[in-house]
């Protein structure tokens, strides 16, 4: 097995995430039920003709790759792999309402070439005239890791730099329809957290995470990324053997881990899953969360990996990301576990290095 | 040559059959499924064709013995449609007695419901029950789960090229030894948005396309599914199963040139071409038929016939577009040519590419127009999609 390093990371999200002191002093715990990015400086990376052009995924999905490409020094990746849940929402989203308002007359194609999937990825190729390997995945909230373990194979079939990440943005119509179900949580709920909220859905966010993965370490580097494991639609009581086949298969156990990073999202519903492994094999093992400040979207854990390379790196865990209090004394392997309204069971295995 | 990943069964849904025996009949008595659409109320019903499947929501949900309170966009019932067959054909009975997953690609998800219901649903409650099929992972899931494939499931969506890249992910997975067996493919349903969006592009043709031809005047939108079952060397040997082709190369490649169209001198699609048959260490003078991904576009065809004459140079092997058979299937285009592609190995047999009449000038390329007996070893096809994507897959004899 070759090895894969997180050399390069960008991130555009809710919090300001330019650079990670920025984010230690000035992270906000969210307050909103629906939460838009805290936006770059889009001049800096794209051209002002583009950035009129571009939805706001697009743009963020540039620029958080910039970052990444530009921390790990690479010009041009041998491949691009993104993953997003609902693709280009606000383009396809008015292309559509174009189609039903005006009664399929007076369109014009903008709209429709900005709203396939992958426009994030061939933009980004474009961008950077990346002729290689580029593909899109777009399986709800497991698309970014999809994405990784697409990147994983092509670090083991000796491809030596990937670019990765995952991407989401906030689409009016299709937050609606989602408010209308029940899957966003109302705001007078929200005051004391979305831990403390006692009430359904979520709160929604938005965010780009881009990762420069590669087969050496370089001086930038976070973490080792070890292996992904992806589970759609398995019952609840198969989550935690799932998870230690998982951890076995590198020869690990749950005590082993020195960090686990959940998705918890305040969704009382749902959280069931996370709490129910805080309170058996996590409950002796630090336990943090990201949702509080990152929202839910289909690829939150690409922010979630963003915050777990950042602890890998620096060997600190901010207290503010906290869901309980262990003595860590030294932080070698660290697990995400995500999943979504109980299908799209993730689990990513990190390792410092 | 290497020998790739073998195929164990196919399962297909398209406007010239609703089986592998339908489709394959259809290629070679040359009866095309072009026609004016029937299913979708749009303003632009007279003036454009369309590859229509047959089957009503209806007859589909009858047909996959689903309840009635189901909540299935029609890119779903197509793909569970399709799948269901590829699973039969690979005589699987217990899908979980190997590692098995699920790769589904599509570009239009559930949108056939949403556009229908766009208003309505904030009204009525009755038809809410479709914002949840909305996503494009949505046909996926449920595909899988009819399946009872719990674990490794995803989608794809790289526009036209997305179940191309569906093949290549799954051979990728069982070549590195991390699944057992996957079920790869796509599924892409007729719906206003598309229809609009090629519409405003200005390439949908009001006739039958007419692929390669100097005169042809852009593409038929189609709708289709397709799923081909690969298997690992270990499950085929203890299984003993009959395979019926290899995936043998694969490769993707960015054009990098514009965000919907090919460029001129069609350099993403001459790479992937260069990269698939590295994969299969193949000469380009072994490929014995090439499933173009031809639709009739002035810009695609003209770009492609380009990337051929790259790749292959004076001795361009026998081609075809399928195309003009059952429209331009988006992201099911891949996983059908797949199909077709294989239909050729086995029954040794071109198909042609119908309505060619005149060669574009100064590319001057010919396909076979004629259904055409011919041992085949190896099949290149292709696909190519928004974003600068294009992908080839190549598909050996066993």
């Amino acid at each position: 097995m070759a090895q894969c390093y997180i050399n390069g990371i960008g991130s555009v999200s809710t919090q300001d995430t330019s650079n990670y002191k920025a984010f230690l002093k000035n992270h906000q715990e969210l307050k909103e039920n629906i939460v838009h990015v805290h936006k770059p400086n889009y001049r800096d990376y794209i051209k002002p003709a583009s950035i009129r052009r571009m939805a706001n995924g697009v743009k963020n999905g540039v620029v958080a790759s910039a970052i990444a490409l530009k921390e790990a020094a690479i010009e041009t990746p041998e491949a691009i792999i993104t993953g997003t849940g609902m693709g280009c929402t606000i383009d396809s989203g008015k292309f559509l309402k174009n189609i039903v308002d005006n009664n399929e007359q007076y369109l014009t194609p903008t709209a429709f070439i900005q709203s396939t999937h992958n426009t994030v990825g061939g933009q980004i190729a474009l961008g950077l005239q990346c002729k290689a390997y580029n593909v899109t995945y777009v399986h709800n909230a497991t698309s970014f890791e999809t994405a990784l373990i697409d990147a994983l194979l092509m670090i083991n079939d000796n491809q030596t730099t990937i670019l990765v990440g995952g991407v989401d943005e906030i689409g009016d119509y299709s937050v609606s329809l989602h408010q209308l179900v029940g899957l966003v949580k109302e705001q007078d709920t929200m005051s004391n957290g979305i831990l403390q909220s006692n009430s359904k859905g979520t709160i929604y966010g938005e965010g780009a995470q881009f990762f420069a993965l590669e087969n050496k370490k370089k001086d930038t580097a976070y973490a080792e990324l070890v292996d992904v494991s992806i589970h759609d639609s398995i019952q609840d009581n198969e989550v935690q053997t799932r998870l230690l086949t998982f951890l076995k298969n590198h020869e690990l156990k749950a005590t082993d881990l020195d960090l686990v990073i959940l998705g918890n999202n305040g969704d009382e519903e749902y959280d069931k899953h996370y709490n129910k492994l805080q309170n058996s094999i996590f409950k002796d093992t630090q336990q943090i969360y990201y949702k509080h400040l990152s929202g839910e979207y289909h690829t939150a854990s690409s922010f979630g990996l963003w915050m777990a390379a950042q602890i890998c790196k620096t060997q600190k865990i901010p207290e503010f990301l906290k869901l309980n209090t262990k003595k860590v004394t030294a932080i070698k392997h660290l697990l995400l576990y995500n999943q979504y309204r109980g299908e799209n069971h993730s689990f990513t295995l990190l390792r410092s290095c | 040559m290497s020998k790739g990943v073998a195929v164990t069964g196919m399962g297909i849904i398209s406007s010239i059959g609703n089986n592998i025996e339908e489709n394959y009949q259809s290629l070679i008595s040359k009866k095309q499924g072009i026609s004016k659409i029937k299913k979708i109320q749009t303003i632009h019903k007279d003036v454009i064709k369309v590859g229509e499947i047959n089957y009503t929501n209806k007859e589909l949900i009858t047909l996959l013995e689903l309840p009635k309170t189901n909540n299935y966009s029609r890119t779903a019932l197509l793909g569970e449609f399709a799948a269901k067959e590829a699973v039969k054909n690979a005589n699987i009975t217990n899908i979980n007695k190997y590692k098995t997953g699920l790769i589904s690609a599509t570009s239009v998800g559930g949108m056939d419901k949403t556009e229908k219901y766009y208003y309505s649903q904030f009204e009525e409650t009755k038809n809410r029950k479709y914002i949840a099929s909305h996503d494009a992972g949505d046909a996926s899931k449920k595909i899988a789960k009819s399946l009872g494939i719990t674990d490794f499931v995803s989608t794809i969506s790289t526009a036209c090229s997305s179940s191309a890249n569906a093949i290549m992910l799954g051979a990728r997975m069982i070549k590195a030894g991390k699944i057992d067996r996957v079920i790869v493919g796509g599924s892409d349903c007729l719906s206003k948005f598309t229809i609009n969006g090629f519409k405003t592009l200005m390439i949908l043709s009001e006739t039958d396309c007419k692929p390669f031809d100097e005169n042809r005047t852009g593409l038929n939108l189609g709708e289709a599914a397709a799923f081909l079952v690969l298997e690992s060397d270990e499950v085929v040997k203890k299984e003993n199963k009959k395979v019926l082709a290899y995936v043998s190369g694969y490769a993707n490649a960015n054009d990098a040139y514009h965000q919907t169209a090919s460029s001129e001198n069609g350099e993403g699609a001459t790479l992937a071409m260069q990269k698939a048959l590295r994969v299969a260490k193949i000469k380009p003078t072994e490929i014995d038929y090439v499933n173009a991904h031809g639709t009739a576009t002035p810009n695609n065809d003209h770009s492609e016939s380009r990337a051929i004459l790259n790749v292959f140079g004076a001795k361009v092997p026998d081609f075809s577009s399928t195309k003009a058979y059952t429209g331009h299937t988006l992201a099911a285009a891949a996983a059908i040519e797949a199909v077709y592609s294989i239909l050729a190995i086995q029954h040794k047999v071109l198909f042609p590419n119908l309505n060619f009449e005149t060669p574009i000038a100064d590319t001057a390329l010919v396909p076979k127009t004629e259904v055409t007996k011919k041992e085949i070893q190896h099949v290149l096809s292709n696909s190519f999609g928004f974003g600068g994507n294009c992908s080839t897959l190549i598909f050996s004899k066993t």
